[in-house]
């Protein structure tokens, strides 16, 4: 089994504090990673420095170095934007962008210049198809992207990174602004990717993580505690701090 | 003596109940104050109106409406107002000054918005206070002993060096005292006008819209260009427009710079005369010329009915961005 | 490692543009300040800021600006002042006492944004007739009244921005206690508010002492210092404005002075202004 991404001596300060101490990480390849913790453990930190997106935060300083398939994305003349093509990231909520259904998935395509054919309509009806949302939105297409309802632009989100063949599914807490029907529905979706894709998923249920997860990160006050295949974890946690939280009397 | 606990709790709800009275008085009058006040700046806007309307109704009433705004000649003595010359000063001085200031306080904004680092913006922004903050006098002084003598010396005979075939570079003004001048100087003092408001319209995007496009890999100015520039468009063409009214509005820096002929001009080298400049060289003065008071405030009013005519479009500009968005 | 595409080139230019057109701004300001600095500050003598003109001052013999020193802090004090006696309680109605959402708000909001992008000249106009229609002269209580009637719209709508910010919560809190409107209006919102209501008023201050075009008909000019709000006043725009037009050289180097004083003292106001609202700021609930 490989890795598909590893993480090691991995330091995110923001300002004056350590948010991450210290992290080594392996995310196999072609499976479901869950981070699990309690609020504010870093879980959202430590996915963000998986596609560069502590560059984003303002005053983050980050030591050490994440391998993408065995390349530092934080070695100095890397490309940004093309790990970031690598990397698919679906986020807490779906923020559609202001354009029609068709160019919010197209939206990749374009900036990347991947496929310059007139004619996209396939490529975008599959990637619909993909996010299983095709048969909702097949007659409107050029409609805004914000008449949508919330769990369709969750899924929208993830038909416009999916249409740039990622690697990689970054996936924060995707279905915790979402009503119970969508948020099955996404998280059905997710199952079905990971056939395909290496899912890295942060979220904050844990029957979502037991239901989902492969293998399994547990981190406690930005130290990761635990990792390892999610049925060890799960049934079998070494450390006292996985259990107490698994017990639910932390988190 | 001391009292008991209970003693107190009533003598609290007892006075309670006594000053109810007199704070409910108090806020009926407030609110009647308030509500009645917040009329004022309605009734200012009415009286200010209807002042210049009547001040300017014996003009109105003797002279065409077309004969004012489209005369040429401007001769107060003879009885001859028209207006031409100091519309077309104040839209060749405004229009020169936005194609300089538009792209660059929009560019600065981008920057300010998008960009920049909370220390560089820390750093940045107290200098575009400053220069708001500047007054048009100073403005034009820096105008008439910089702006002009470059534009006379260098800028006027370069242009006409190099494009000698085309009019609007053509130069027969040889003082430096031109709508150029009077446009540079403009420009600078409405940039810091026109990036406050962008700025402001620009933050109002959502971080997670940033997120979604370079989520996907795009750069930053695809991002800017793709996702925000589409929800801020309104915005940033209200402020536009805002930015023109004032330019448009400006008095004493452009009345220092700008030559105050009233002839229309031709060129970009040309002297011009505007609307603002027309009243405060002449009002006040010259009162014994028959209309000439008259054709001033109805200058005045002509300036106003601009000024509501260019709020009206940057609103509806700004109406339109906001129904998008909400849609 | 990284491929030149053209993407990235896009962001290249747009970057240069955006740095191009900060150092145009940043070197105006640079630009401007360096010029005032350099033509006022040798013409800048003690007599400049301590005397008044004395005979023959135009034609460039003995004697300073301070009639159009103290008359631009009068005029703009007394702008101010009247126009903040107005500014408040529109500003708190507009916030507490009128639905914020109501035609009647937006109406009011957006009649302020007309009146604040009125020229100050036509300001000057209506208040020139204004002036006449109540038999006055050109004076300093002519010049205040219209100088407040410039100020008001900025006072307002800077205040408005400050209040539309109050924590709503706040609030709440006051009128879960049973307090009035008026009680929440004067004893919560004024005091969390005020570090922005003081920056507000400052700002319609430092417009006050630099608009020209309001006060060139309506305030006279005189060479000596008001005593009375029916005398004639001074003021610092109109002194650069007027010695810059008189033929003679040392008359001009006179007015660069004076513009060097008028820019200095806009800028303390706004350097004061963030003083003290920083000052005061310790006081309001973060």
């Amino acid at each position: 089994m490989e890795n598909h991404i590893q993480i090691r001596n991995l330091k995110v300060r923001i300002g004056s504090t350590e948010i991450i101490k210290n992290a080594d990480i392996n995310i196999p390849d072609g499976q479901v990673t869950a981070i699990l913790g309690p609020s504010g453990c870093g879980k959202t930190t430590l996915l963000r420095s998986m596609n560069r997106f502590l560059d984003l935060t303002e005053n983050s300083r980050v030591e050490g170095e994440v391998f993408l398939d065995g390349q530092n994305i934080y070695a100095p003349g890397v490309d940004v934007t093309e790990i970031r093509r690598r990397i698919g990231l679906l986020a807490q909520r779906p923020y559609s962008l202001p354009m029609s259904i068709y160019e919010n998935v197209a939206y990749g395509l374009r900036i990347h210049r991947v496929n310059q054919s007139k004619n996209l309509k396939p490529i975008i009806r599959h990637y619909l198809e993909l996010a299983g949302l095709w048969d909702e939105v097949k007659s409107r297409l050029s409609d805004p992207a914000s008449a949508l309802s919330i769990g369709q632009q969750q899924r929208l989100c993830l038909a416009r990174g999916l249409a740039l063949e990622p690697e990689v599914i970054l996936a924060d807490e995707p279905t915790s602004a979402l009503d119970p029907i969508s948020a099955q529905h996404i998280e059905g979706k997710l199952q079905e990717l990971k056939e395909k894709y290496t899912i890295v998923l942060v979220t904050h249920t844990l029957r979502q993580a037991r239901r989902l997860a492969d293998h399994v990160v547990f981190m406690y006050l930005g130290e990761v505690v635990e990792q390892g295949p999610a049925r060890e974890v799960f049934d079998n946690p070494q450390m006292e701090r996985t259990k107490a939280y698994l017990q639910g009397s932390i988190g | 003596m001391v009292k008991s606990p209970e003693k107190v709790e009533d003598d609290h709800a007892r006075e309670a109940g006594k000053v109810l009275a007199s704070r409910q008085r108090a806020e009926r009058r407030a609110s009647f104050e308030f509500r009645a006040l917040s009329t004022l700046p309605a009734a200012l806007f009415v009286v200010i109106l209807i002042v210049l309307l009547v001040r300017a109704w014996p003009i109105l009433q003797q002279k065409s409406l077309v004969g004012l705004l489209l005369g040429d000649v401007w001769r107060p003595s003879e009885g001859q107002f028209g207006f031409l010359p100091f519309i077309a000063g104040s839209l060749w001085v405004t229009v020169l000054a936005m194609i300089f200031a538009a792209p660059v306080s929009i560019l600065c904004a981008i920057f300010l918005s998008e960009y920049a680092r909370p220390t560089t913006k820390a750093l940045i922004k107290p200098l575009i206070d400053i220069l708001a903050a500047i007054p048009s006098v100073v403005y034009g002084l820096w105008g008439v002993l910089v702006i002009v003598p470059w534009v006379q010396q260098s800028v006027g005979p370069a242009l006409g060096r190099w494009f000698p075939f085309l009019p609007l570079f053509n130069s027969s003004n040889p003082t430096g005292y031109s709508i150029l001048s009077g446009a540079l100087v403009l420009a600078v003092m409405v940039v810091p006008f026109i990036i406050a408001i962008s700025y402001e319209v620009m933050r109002t995007v959502p971080r997670g819209y940033h997120e979604a496009s370079l989520a996907v890999g795009a750069t930053r100015w695809q991002t800017v260009r793709y996702v925000v520039f589409p929800r801020v468009a309104g915005g940033l063409i209200a402020g536009v427009v805002l930015g023109t009214s004032r330019a448009f509005g400006e008095t004493m820096a452009v009345l220092m710079v700008v030559g105050n002929n009233p002839i229309i001009p031709h060129s970009i080298f040309d002297a011009a005369y505007p609307l603002t400049a027309l009243i405060a060289n002449n009002y006040g003065e010259m009162m014994s010329i028959p209309l000439y008071d008259s054709a001033l405030l109805a200058s005045a009013l002509l300036l106003m009915l601009i000024v509501l005519l260019f709020n009206v479009f940057a609103a509806l500009a700004l109406r339109r961005a906001t129904a998008r968005e909400q849609a | 490692m990284k491929r030149m595409t053209r993407r990235h080139l896009e962001e290249l230019i747009a970057q240069g543009l955006m740095f191009l057109s900060l150092a145009l701004v940043a070197g105006s300001l640079g630009w401007i300040l360096f010029t005032i600095i350099q033509r006022g500050a040798p013409a800048l003598t003690w007599d400049m800021i301590t005397k008044t003109p004395k005979g023959g001052f135009y034609m460039g013999k003995e004697g300073g600006v301070l009639n159009a020193i103290l008359g631009s802090l009068y005029l703009a004090l007394g702008g101010t002042v009247a126009a903040l006696v107005f500014s408040l309680p529109i500003s708190l109605g507009l916030n507490i006492y009128i639905p914020r959402k109501s035609r009647w708000a937006l109406l009011v909001r957006s009649l302020l944004d007309v009146l604040w992008g009125i020229p100050s000249i036509v300001y000057g106009a209506f208040g020139f007739t204004l002036m006449l229609a109540l038999g006055m002269r050109a004076s300093l209580l002519a010049g205040i009244i219209t100088l407040a009637f410039v100020e008001l719209p900025i006072m307002v709508r800077a205040m408005d921005e400050v209040l539309r910010r109050m924590p709503r919560d706040l609030e709440n809190a006051s009128y879960a206690m049973g307090a009035t409107r008026i009680e929440t209006a004067l004893r919560v919102v004024l005091p969390q508010m005020l570090p922005g209501l003081v920056t507000a008023v400052m700002l319609a201050f430092g417009r006050g002492i630099g608009d020209a075009a309001s006060v060139l008909f309506t305030a006279g000019y005189t060479d000596r210092i008001p005593t009375s709000l029916m005398d004639p006043t001074a003021s610092l725009p109109l002194a650069v404005f007027f010695q810059l037009s008189m033929p003679y050289p040392e008359v001009q180097k006179r007015a660069y002075a004076a513009a060097l004083i008028l820019t200095i003292l806009v800028l303390l106001v706004s350097f004061l202004s963030r003083w003290i609202s920083a000052r005061l700021s310790r006081y309001s609930i973060k």
